[in-house]
């Protein structure tokens, strides 16, 4: 294979590990949109690994572990909001305060189930053309990153074209306007909160349950917290958010691809380039003059 | 104006002119009893959660308390991993004199191991104490260029403080392990990758008899410097003039961008030497137990300390006490040893509530109306 083993790599570590950076960073994405930061995505995505790789194992269905995943990514959104709706909470401490709650839950409850293997999440063969094996194993496609893919185009859809949309996008942007418009700022930002977890929440159920696929303490390389760079490195762009992950996905796997054909320098170096590449963008666009461009415009105010 | 004393303390205070004393120590009280009574709720919230798990909550606090306090030999121990706590908290409590949030200080204490680590070893035969001096300097440095370009990225580009601080994180472990498993590695570390080691007799020393390193009074003198600076220097009034209004204070004149990148720098170095005094005193080498999440937990002790120097040294001991109790749950209790972070994000999440509670009760005010 060679060279192309290196982009086969590449490219099927690109879908299969951008898909957790899909879903945590489009859960993001919605809540950023409010006017909030959830940094405790991360302990959301490690409770929903949990989660979904302990019902998938009590039950037998893969899919009754990605509703849990769901539902445990909610509750912790909960408290993130309900705290974060009290004056004076700082949406950054209170997003590291889950942060560190959820991930010991998330470990607490998890350590029974590190021994035991889960049923998985049955992948979604399109190589079927190639005879190639590693060809069909990279396009053995995750269903949740199909639901990830038709997540960003509803909710980039949900932006543009809903009320509800509207109303999400108003709190955001100015929650004083959004007040006079009546509007309910608290329960607004609540909703978008807890939907965005329960994304994440999804996002987990694919590390436990699709790839890597096994519950462990390590399960997650900080996809939690990169989520929100990403989210910046998108603009805020649910669509973008689609290709940012993947992007992201692909640079995590070009060191243990080039380490598969033998050549293993910088191995440690390509894991940092997701997060050399968001300080860069951000360097070069960030200015002291105005704000990002597609940024909402509550976004780090304390109102 | 010829008005006597008398008069302008009636004018200030209306309570004074209707007869009753006033009551300064009250808004002082509300300042300790707030976070005492969140601790203490927090400390419920984990019985309930002890009792949910089928454990005795009390026997659980005792052991803790057993652990954490309970001798000579288990408080040394508390201290030990209070030291770093102190220092790593610093990193991100003087910023947040400035309004920023910085969440660097994982990645500010990996730089500053692994410079007080190259520094150590290029020096290795010199006597003990400038093996010392040069490894606490070099860490210093280190931990503090590296916050240094956070605040130079966030006042010269505008970039956000806690995203830069957190991306900064994740390369300096990068660089961690790329430097251990490849320039800096000893070929002797099979299953864990490591630099060179200091030679022994060049760590640093435990005070007196005791097993408490130097380090804790790093620790110590960090936060009591730190404090003088920032509430009884002009500096410290200064980068406090910044974090109420940043706009006053350009109006001021002050430099704001300098004194912004100087404390960002201070920070670091807080968290650098806290990096130089976990490779010195007790790894004795560079490697990935370095990132073992000394700076996570130095986040919630500035937060619980409300970024004041010396309550960061008392609740650093707390925790420290907390993290070194995780051992005999474990062993006693059957816990898996995460139920000290879901003790720690309790704590946290109950004392980030509380701080909307300051306010809400009269009898905390100066004087009743």
């Amino acid at each position: 294979m060679g060279g192309w083993g290196v982009v086969v790599g590449v490219l099927s570590g690109a879908v299969r590990g951008g898909t957790p950076f899909l879903l945590v960073s489009l859960g993001e994405c919605l809540t950023e949109k409010s006017g909030k930061i959830n940094l405790g995505l991360e302990g959301v995505l490690l409770m929903g690994a949990m989660s979904a790789y302990a019902c998938a194992y009590k039950t037998g269905s893969p899919w009754v572990g990605v509703v849990a995943a769901a539902l445990a990514g909610a509750i912790l959104g909960a408290i993130h909001a309900l705290l974060i709706s009290r004056p004076r909470v700082n949406d950054i401490a209170a997003g590291i305060a889950m942060l560190i709650f959820g991930s010991g839950c998330a470990f607490y409850f998890g350590k029974p189930f590190i021994q035991p293997s889960a049923p998985q999440l049955p992948g979604i063969p399109l190589g079927g053309w190639s005879d190639v094996p590693q060809i069909q194993a990279a396009l053995k496609i995750s269903p949740l990153f199909i639901f990830g893919v038709a997540m960003a185009f509803v909710l980039q859809w949900f932006f543009r074209g809903t009320r509800w949309g509207m109303q999400v996008r108003a709190v955001g942007d100015s929650p004083a306007a959004a007040r006079a418009l009546g509007i309910s700022v608290p329960r607004t930002r609540f909703f978008a909160i807890v939907l965005g977890s329960a994304l994440g929440g999804i996002g987990g159920a694919h590390l436990s349950l699709f790839y890597p696929g096994a519950w462990t303490e390590a399960i997650s390389s900080g996809q939690g917290l990169m989520a929100v760079a990403l989210v910046i490195f998108a603009r805020w762009n649910p669509v973008h958010c689609l290709w940012a992950s993947l992007l992201f996905g692909g640079a995590q796997a070009v060191g243990p691809s080039l380490q598969a054909v033998g050549i293993s320098t910088g191995y440690y170096l390509w894991n940092a380039s997701p997060y050399v590449l968001t300080l860069l963008v951000m360097l070069f666009t960030c200015s002291t003059k105005r704000t990002l461009a597609g940024a909402p415009g509550a976004l780090g105010a304390s109102s | 104006m010829s008005s006597t004393p008398e008069a302008k303390v009636a004018v200030a205070t209306p309570a004074a002119a209707a007869g009753r004393p006033p009551l300064p120590w009250r808004p002082a009280l509300e300042g300790v009893v707030i976070p005492v009574g969140a601790v203490l709720v927090a400390l419920a919230l984990f019985g309930l959660f002890c009792f949910v798990q089928g454990r005795n909550a009390f026997a659980v606090f005792a052991a803790i308390n057993k652990a954490a306090f309970g001798s000579w030999y288990a408080f040394q121990n508390t201290l030990v991993r209070a030291a770093p706590l102190m220092l790593t908290a610093l990193a991100t409590a003087l910023p947040a004199r400035l309004g920023l949030v910085v969440i660097g200080n994982e990645g500010a204490l990996v730089m500053g191991g692994l410079a007080a680590t190259v520094a150590g070893l290029a020096v290795q035969t010199a006597p003990l104490l400038v093996v010392l001096g040069v490894m606490l300097a070099a860490g210093m440095i280190g931990g503090g260029l590296w916050l240094a370009i956070v605040g130079a990225l966030y006042y010269q580009r505008g970039v956000n403080e806690t995203i830069a601080s957190l991306l900064l994180n994740y390369i300096a472990i990068a660089l961690l392990n790329h430097l251990v498993n490849g320039p800096l590695r000893d070929p002797s570390s099979l299953n864990k990758p490591s630099s060179f080691p200091i030679p022994d007799e060049k760590m640093l020393p435990v005070i007196g008899s005791s097993n408490v390193h130097y380090g804790l009074f790093f620790g110590i003198a960090a936060c009591l410097l730190a404090w003088v600076l920032m509430e009884h220097t002009t500096f410290g009034f200064k980068v406090r003039m910044i974090g109420g209004n940043i706009r006053a204070a350009r109006l001021a004149g002050l430099p704001v961008a300098l004194l912004g990148i100087i404390t960002c720098f201070l920070a670091g170095a807080a968290a650098g030497a806290a990096g130089m005094v976990e490779v010195a005193a007790v790894h004795g080498r560079a490697n990935e137990s370095l990132a073992a999440g000394y700076g996570y937990a130095g986040i919630l002790v500035a937060f619980v300390a409300r970024h004041r120097g010396l309550p960061i040294i008392l609740v650093a001991t707390l925790l420290g006490g907390i993290l070194a109790s995780g051992g005999i749950l474990q062993r006693e209790f059957k816990l898996p040893d995460a139920t000290i972070l879901v003790f720690q994000g309790l704590v946290f999440l109950v004392i980030l509530f509380s701080d909307s509670l300051y306010g809400k009760f009269g009898f905390f005010k100066e004087e009743r109306r």
